[in-house]
């Protein structure tokens, strides 16, 4: 019960999109369509458990002073490795989230668990968070990217199901904002508990 | 005619927080007062100036000749993070009461997509002038990683702005805090998508 819950956490309480606010920057970015969110939003959870894992493992022979330094390599070690992956099994997907793949590395999601729960608690708690709150935040990215597909270019997935363009606007910068914040009341409303 | 181009296509038209989402989460989290928005962008203008000269040269001279830009990302948030350690403790000693003002925001700077952003994006990325389009060169560098973070600090000042005023409105439940000041953001972008197409 309580490592099922340290899961599904991720998801509504912990939700790092709608509750934390964490990475909001590749939350913006990247939902330009569903694919790219669920590209994005699996790219840090591949950072995040194998982060986490390492983490957990460390932080018992980590002096404290040192301990930020020490996991931003961690971090931007499994970054590196990910790029080389993704440039060699995913091409498209590395050159459509640009940027944003190194940035991984100074998103609050990754490092705030770190501090918040890895360095805490054991290897498999560690690796269940960072599942959980890596699944919350693909769900998260994928919904936005979701909206702003449809609104933007008509289409869900790829699957086109009107004729024409969409209102351009949804898929350039200031649909981003629009639809996060939308969302987020909705998210307030319906399925945060006071 | 080159850096004109930089200049104006850094601040306005490609401008960081409201069309390439850098720097977000200090953008919505210091913007709540005009005074701490202005320090804060003072101290992201020092930081992304410095360290986009520091990284360009590291590059330059020594991940490039050795064959060794995999590395990029881990050398260069290395840099940062020392970086701005030692801009802390240089300022402590030099200028206590710029210091006092930056305060707690020099530290917050490390984790700043901004910062890395820029530092990636001058060393990966080429840029267009016209018809024609190639890397930077070190002093283009300088003035668009400046440019950048003068975008930076207009989009925090005019968000700050709005920000004061939205406080002493009534708004909905559900929409008090982030949610109505990311749909503020998202009018405010609307705003700037109208630079488009001047360079």
């Amino acid at each position: 019960m309580g490592k099922w819950s340290t899961f599904t956490d991720g998801f509504v309480k912990n939700n790092p999109t709608f509750v934390l606010v964490l990475g909001m920057c590749p939350t913006l970015a990247t939902t330009t369509s569903a694919v790219n969110g669920l590209e994005m939003g699996l790219a840090t959870l591949f950072v995040l458990v194998l982060s986490n894992i390492v983490i957990s493992l460390l932080a018992p022979v980590v002096p404290d002073k040192v301990h930020i330094p020490v996991y931003i390599v961690v971090i931007a070690t499994f970054v590196t490795v990910l790029q080389f992956i993704m440039q060699a099994y995913t091409p498209d997907a590395y050159k459509t989230l640009g940027l944003f793949i190194p940035l991984i590395v100074v998103n609050c999601i990754v490092l705030g668990r770190a501090e918040a729960f890895a360095n805490k608690h054991g290897v498999l708690e560690s690796l269940l968070d960072g599942l959980g709150v890596g699944f919350g935040f693909t769900v998260s990215l994928t919904v936005i990217g979701i909206v702003r597909e449809i609104l933007g270019s008509g289409s869900v997935f790829g699957w086109k199901f009107i004729s024409g363009d969409g209102i351009l606007a949804f898929v350039m910068a200031p649909g981003a904002f629009l639809v996060l914040g939308y969302l987020m009341v909705l998210f307030n409303k319906y399925l945060k508990k006071s | 005619m080159e850096y004109i181009i930089i200049i104006v296509s850094a601040i306005f038209v490609n401008n960081i927080v409201l069309s390439q989402f850098l720097g977000i989460c200090p953008f919505l989290g210091v913007s709540n007062k005009l005074s701490t928005a202005t320090g804060m962008s003072g101290a992201v203008c020092f930081v992304i100036t410095l360290a986009t000269l520091v990284t360009y040269l590291l590059n330059q001279y020594l991940l490039v000749p050795f064959g060794l830009e995999f590395l990029q990302t881990i050398a260069f948030i290395l840099v940062i993070a020392a970086l701005v350690q030692m801009v802390e403790i240089v300022l402590k000693k030099i200028s206590p009461s710029l210091y006092q003002a930056l305060g707690i925001f020099l530290p917050l700077i490390t984790t700043n997509c901004a910062v890395l952003g820029v530092a990636i994006t001058v060393v990966t990325k080429e840029f267009t002038f016209g018809a024609e389009s190639h890397m930077l060169n070190l002093g283009q560098a300088i003035v668009y990683a400046l440019a950048t973070s003068v975008g930076y600090g207009l989009a925090m000042v005019l968000f700050a702005g709005l920000r004061e005023h939205l406080a002493l409105n009534e708004v909905p439940k559900s929409f008090k805090g982030l949610p109505i000041a990311l749909i503020t953001v998202g009018i405010l972008a609307l705003a700037f998508l109208g630079f488009s197409g001047i360079v």
